[in-house]
């Protein structure tokens, strides 16, 4: 029984069925990756798992409670953060409050009238800030505009205000996506440095099959919204079902 | 001190005092001079504003400054207010404690109610909602609630009304245990004169506390969190923050500040009407706001300050006063710049708004708080070049609690 367990999940917009029985289950403390060609489904499997959109039919079950009809914050505080293709942060704040506001979610819960008190009072809010900032590299750059910082930057940041929440499962969608050679060499090694230090699930949607077989233990491939093998890494390179959907248009 | 930080204590302090001793600071000329008869504001009628639409704009700025949800109708709220205060009057006394708590109790009740249906939309369409819901008070005002309201007489306190906590004795005008609002002080000094109205006093002592609790709930995690909904929803969600009670406490915080503001403008004049909630007066606090500095502590007193001021000054200039300033060059000059200048004073005074307005839109985006840091940024370049460093951060800062 894994951490997330997906059963049977079906989502239709008009005529086009974008997913049709998926079953996912992905084992905890695992890596475990989603790939698939343009339109598989994959970031609507994935706005499924946060709450943004219900699916039609079928069960996705975290922790063994279900998510289906909870609001995105009622789902991150039950366990599960998100990296989007684009990092969404504040940019209009600093660095450092960029990260305490997660803080803030975790100690507080979704909402806590909070009105008087200073934020510089804060004793343990700054210093797990600055414990994240400092695992990331960033603790210099603490004072910085978060719009200020350079994009590679942007996604450790994101990052950072993901991991100081110490989620159950970590979701990340195309976090390389954009990027050049270097930058995703780094976030590959911010991704496994993350992963020996910390007991977490990650699900990884992913294009660069590079990224894929660098971090995950685990992969499905979806195809036109349906999921057609779930192997590990070695497996699914000779996979001739996978060759034919999707490797072939790749090389690898 | 106070739970501020040295920066935010030092601006408490100078508002303190610019209030504290506005009676004087106002009237820096003879009052039978001619500048004094142009430019004088330091009498209490005018002050008064001063203070009220002070608490006003920094009670807008909460909402306005903190969340980015632009509130087009903020004057309902005030509306409310005052005809909570004068009702208090009408049915106890004229004592101005429980008409000041009705009006932030009533004003907060409808912030309740017209928050959480336009809150329900954001952007234009919020902004569309308040305008529309205060314009409903406003025509309903008018109308179907003349029984409460009077309709277009304007509610007010009659000798009939049952006052029950009045006794024999007590001052008729609105008063705090007998201090009354209208009494006044008057200090002549050479051929200067300075009125100390309790008014006014009253007044800039609940704006003084208004914007000490705005300066907390800016440094705060309650602002915090405003500020980050400001910049990005999406985030804020996905980080297991419920953006909608955040959004609604913001909101009514910020009506509160209007309730308050409104009960104070009933205690000065115990007399009201609907016009108070037209959406030109709503109108008038985004200007005031904008015009300041919206998001900074000090630009929404200072714009309410500016445009109070400008309105009274300015609309009192007539031909006259103008041909006297221009006395001294040769007529066809002095009815050249008479011309030009004269559509712009008197009841054209809207006009020099518009351009002042335009002006700062265009070139300060940030306010006239955000041309002071220009300046100043220029004069520490000038004396020390280091310093420029410390300058410009200030100009995030006035936002950021991390100094």
């Amino acid at each position: 029984m894994g951490i997330l367990e997906v059963k049977g999940v079906n989502k239709r917009f008009g005529g086009l069925q974008a997913l049709g029985d998926v079953n996912l289950s992905v084992a905890e403390n695992t890596v475990h990756a989603i790939i698939g060609p343009n339109g598989a489904g994959k970031s609507t499997l994935l706005n499924v798992l946060v709450g943004k959109l219900i699916p039609d039919s079928g069960s996705v079950m975290f922790d063994g409670q279900s998510v289906l009809g909870r609001k995105p914050h009622e789902i991150n505080q039950m366990g599960i953060s998100r990296v989007f293709q684009t990092p969404e942060i504040f940019a209009d704040l600093s660095v450092m409050e960029n990260v305490m506001i997660p803080c803030f979610a975790r100690r507080d819960g979704a909402f806590r009238m909070h009105a008087i008190g200073s934020v510089r009072n804060e004793g343990d809010i700054i210093a797990q800030a600055e414990a994240i900032l400092a695992d990331v590299n960033m603790l210099a750059k603490r004072d910085m505009l978060a719009s200020a910082l350079s994009r590679g930057d942007k996604r450790r940041l994101e990052m950072a205000m993901c991991l100081v929440q110490e989620p159950k499962l970590l979701l990340l969608d195309e976090p390389t996506a954009g990027m050049a050679r270097a930058d995703t060499n780094n976030t590959i090694d911010l991704l496994k440095e993350i992963k020996e230090k910390r007991d977490i699930t990650m699900c990884i949607i992913e294009h660069d099959m590079h990224v894929v077989f660098s971090l995950a233990e685990r992969i499905t491939v979806l195809a036109q919204g349906t999921p057609l093998v779930e192997e590990t890494p070695e497996n699914i390179k000779g996979h001739p079902k996978v060759r034919e959907a999707y490797l072939g248009e790749a090389q690898v | 001190m106070l739970g501020l930080n040295s920066r935010d204590f030092k601006l408490l302090m100078i508002v303190i005092f610019m209030t504290l001793a506005a009676p004087i600071l106002l009237n820096p000329f003879p009052v039978d001079s001619a500048l004094g008869e142009s430019f004088n504001a330091g009498y209490p009628a005018l002050m008064q504003r001063f203070v009220i639409f002070g608490l006003l704009a920094v009670g807008f700025n909460i909402l306005f400054g903190l969340t980015g949800y632009l509130s087009f109708g903020h004057a309902a709220f005030l509306g409310v207010g005052s005809y909570a205060a004068v009702w208090m009057f009408k049915l106890l006394s004229y004592n101005i404690i429980p008409a000041m708590l009705a009006s932030v109790i009533v004003a907060a009740l409808f912030a309740v109610v017209i928050g959480y249906v336009c809150l329900r939309r954001s952007g234009i369409y919020f902004s569309i909602l308040t305008l529309a819901f205060a314009q409903m008070s406003y025509a309903l005002a008018y109308s179907v609630l003349s029984p409460i309201t009077n309709g277009e007489t304007g509610l007010q306190v009659y000798a009939d009304d049952p006052q029950v906590l009045m006794s024999a004795g007590d001052p008729v005008v609105p008063h705090l245990f007998g201090w009354e609002m209208n009494s006044s002080v008057t200090w002549n000094v050479g051929g200067w004169q300075f009125v100390f109205q309790n008014g006014y006093y009253l007044a800039a002592i609940c704006m003084i506390i208004g914007f000490y609790i705005s300066i907390r709930i800016f440094r705060s995690p309650f602002g915090l969190m405003l500020r980050a909904i400001k910049s990005n929803q999406t985030r804020m969600s996905y980080t297991g923050m419920n953006t909608k009670p955040y959004m609604l406490a913001a909101f009514v915080i910020s009506g509160m500040y209007a309730g308050v503001a409104g009960g104070l403008m009933s205690a000065m004049d115990p007399l009201t009407g609907a016009e108070r909630m037209f959406w030109t007066a709503s109108g008038e606090i985004v200007v005031m706001a904008i015009l300041g500095g919206v998001g900074t502590l000090i630009g929404p007193v200072l714009g309410a300050g500016i445009i109070k001021y400008l309105e009274n000054i300015i609309s009192k200039i007539n031909s006259d006063i103008l041909h006297n300033w221009f006395a001294f060059m040769p007529d066809w000059m002095d009815n050249l710049l008479v011309n030009i200048l004269y559509p712009f004073v008197g009841k054209g005074w809207h006009l020099t708004l518009g351009v002042l307005f335009m002006v700062v839109v265009i070139f300060l985006p940030g306010g006239l708080v955000q041309g002071g840091q220009k300046l100043g940024a220029l004069f520490s370049r000038k004396s020390k070049s280091s310093d420029s460093d410390a300058t410009t951060a200030g100009t995030a800062n006035t936002n950021t609690p991390a100094e």
